[in-house]
């Protein structure tokens, strides 16, 4: 009997046909440009406009960059040496790459400083974004601060010193504190801290070490994509614990606590970025005890900080606010105390819900960074705009320079954003 | 499954509740509440639904602050004291309607999480507890899954040794099977009988009355925030006195 009785209404298969491949139509590239590329006619027209602009683009950008000089010694060299042809004058990169990554102040011999700093911030960030590395890198991390401020500012070693004994001085009443409660914990440690600094800062000063190890780079000697990098990273792991504190103190039952961080929250919301800088720049000296002299960066790190902080809370809050409200009442009904509900269950998922949002605020800080150029501080930005282009040699190369910057931010905040979206699906746990 | 064996209800008080009251707001929800649970009672809470049932157990745990009278329990009196509610709230379990596992939390994490940082028992021992009553309520195969794989029947058997962990002395149960199908609300309740069977001092809110029958020794009737009626089961649901709780039976009966 055959396979083909169509005519029968009884049938039984007895040879089983092989597996044929698609026609050619339907498979592999044919298939995929037909369904993806011309599916229609309006689809196909937008194609080849879309093909056009992509070309219009590249013949623009390619002999720009594939003929782009990276040797000569000024603008009006290159321009002799292009003669007229398409090119970018990246020169300009080379000869002032020193000034564009570490600014015009710092001394050149002293470059190694800021780069084995920078060398110690990943080792000591990786295992804060990578829990699967070994926990004990987390030591690393908790040293980095005081030695990558020692290693980019030098002088005396006591200040990062007295800084680590005030933060150890802090965790210990902390930890005696917080069995009674966790708001006197939370509190009465950072006072001892800050108890412990000033005295410290004053034994420091009084000492005053006639030779130090490393030579010592005052602030306004920071400057290029270094102080951009400063400023992002001492910014963003400042502004998210205390952005979680101001989240959680936002629905604290203690109706002081809470009302200082609405107060806090709403005033620092309700500011532009660049008021609070004009203020870190000018008016902060005010607040302080004269002739306290308080550094210029660390006055634009607080205003940056409390920035973000303010911010970064407000998303925190929507995450704390996404939690159904069965995870608090089983939290408490196991008998968890406040900070453990909170350090377990109820910010490990908050946090996750927060990502998106925190990591949005990230990537806006780093970049936000660039305002400090407009205070006269000579970050990347202020350093192309201030003493590169002022300069008799560069004046006039905008394209190779501010590109430079668009691609250095990029690929940070790149990164970060990459990074963002492996963790998300590393803490799915839904399984929607 | 055989009817729970009649185990001998012993004079220890496990909780005693005196002229309670509570409001939300204005809103008067519990009104003069006295009861004594005495340890291995097994009571099944009814009443419709805004009745104060749910809020009634949730004052035992201190989720729901009550503004008059005295609860207490295990000895304890319940104070605002931060300490002696976590104290009460380690002694006291609750399985919760919605389960409310810790979805961040494998099977495993979620029932060792409270033995490890608020017994400080050590993390092998507490795995070792935990597998225990995993195998106890028929799911330690599924010990390193998280609760969003699991159907809510076994989520609901997973939040029961969850809370047995902590070895608590009574056991409080909101409403345990009213989210789920009717296939996995037997499931839930073989281990809940299991655990009557065992001696363990119950307190459930639920509208299972074959639960009722079979393994309560009391059933108390509310209404309007007040105890309206309570008797042993059988009494309960043959020859109930009030008008309100004969009108709650033939509703709930009727079908």
């Amino acid at each position: 009997m055959s396979d083909t009785h169509s005519e029968s209404v009884r049938f039984v298969r007895e040879t089983s046909l092989p597996p044929a491949e698609p026609p050619v139509a339907e498979r592999g590239i044919y298939k995929w440009g037909r369904e993806n590329l011309f599916a229609t006619p309006a689809n196909g027209a937008l194609t080849i406009v879309a093909l056009y602009v992509i070309y219009l683009v590249l013949s623009g950008t390619l002999p720009w960059l594939f003929n782009g000089l990276w040797t000569t010694n000024s603008l009006s060299e290159c321009r002799e040496v292009l003669d007229g042809r398409t090119g970018g004058c990246f020169s300009v990169l080379t000869e002032r790459w020193n000034q564009l990554i570490f600014g015009f102040k710092y001394p050149p011999d002293q470059y190694w400083r800021p780069m084995l700093a920078f060398v110690m911030m990943l080792l000591a960030v990786a295992p804060v974004l990578f829990f699967d590395l070994p926990r004990k890198m987390l030591i690393i991390t908790a040293l980095f601060p005081f030695t990558a401020y020692w290693l980019i500012w030098g002088g005396t070693i006591l200040v990062p010193l007295v800084a680590l004994l005030g933060v150890v001085v802090g965790y210990i009443v902390y930890s005696r504190l917080v069995t009674q409660n966790f708001a006197l914990g939370f509190f009465g440690g950072v006072a001892a801290a800050i108890v412990f600094w000033v005295f410290g800062g004053w034994i420091v000063d009084s000492i005053g070490v006639a030779n130090p190890m490393l030579e010592a780079v005052p602030s306004r000697d920071m400057g290029g994509f270094m102080l951009n990098m400063m400023l992002g990273v001492t910014c963003v792991s400042l502004s998210l614990p205390i952005g979680i504190a101001l989240a959680l103190g936002r629905q604290s039952s203690m109706p002081l606590i809470k009302w200082m961080s609405v107060i806090f929250i709403e005033f620092i919301r309700g500011v532009p970025l660049i008021t609070l800088l004009f203020v870190a720049n000018v008016m902060l000296a005010y607040f302080f005890p004269p002739g306290s002299g308080v550094d210029l960066f660390l006055r634009v790190v607080i205003m940056i900080t409390m920035f973000s902080a303010a911010y970064i809370a407000e998303v925190i809050r929507g995450g704390l606010a996404a939690l159904p409200k069965g995870q608090y009442e089983a939290a408490d009904s196991l008998g968890l105390d406040y900070a453990q509900a909170m350090r377990l269950i109820i910010l490990p998922q908050a946090l996750k819900i927060s990502i998106p949002g925190i990591v949005n605020i990230a990537v806006g800080l780093f970049k936000d960074t660039t305002l400090v150029s407009v205070i006269s501080m000579f970050d990347l930005i202020g350093m192309i705009r201030g003493p590169i282009l002022a300069s008799t040699e560069w004046n006039g190369v905008y394209w190779e320079l501010f590109g430079f910057a668009a691609a250095l931010f990029f690929v940070v905040c790149y990164g970060i954003s990459q990074y963002s979206q492996w963790l998300e699906r590393r803490l799915a746990t839904d399984h929607r | 499954m055989a009817k729970a064996a009649q185990l001998k209800v012993s004079d220890e008080v496990a909780i005693s509740i005196q002229q309670m009251n509570k409001w939300y707001g204005t809103f008067h929800v519990l009104r003069d509440i006295d009861l004594t649970v005495y340890q291995g009672e097994r009571i099944v809470i009814c009443g419709p639904s805004g009745s104060g049932k749910s809020t009634l157990i949730r004052c035992i745990n201190a989720l729901e602050e009550h503004q008059k009278g005295s609860i207490e329990v295990d000895g304890t009196l319940l104070s605002s004291d931060l300490k002696n509610i976590d104290k009460i709230r380690s002694e006291v379990g609750m399985c919760f309607q919605h389960f409310n596992l810790f979805p961040h939390l494998t099977i495993l994490e979620n029932c060792t999480l409270a033995p490890i940082w608020v017994r400080k028992t050590p993390k092998k021992e507490a795995e070792e507890t935990a597998m225990h009553f995993l195998e106890k309520v028929k799911i330690p195969d599924q010990a390193n899954k998280y609760p969003g794989q699991l159907s809510g029947g076994q989520q609901q058997r997973v939040a029961i040794a969850r809370s047995l962990c902590m070895r608590p002395r009574i056991m409080l149960f909101d409403e345990p099977t009213s989210a789920l199908d009717p296939e996995m609300i037997k499931e839930v309740l073989d281990t809940m009988i299991e655990l009557a069977e065992e001696g363990m001092t119950m307190l459930c809110v639920t509208h299972e009355m074959g639960f009722a029958r079979q393994v309560a020794n009391r059933v108390i009737f509310m209404d309007e925030g007040q105890i309206v009626e309570q008797n042993e089961p059988e009494e309960f649901f043959n020859n109930p006195q009030s008008p309100r709780t004969q009108l709650f039976l033939s509703q709930i009966l009727g079908h």
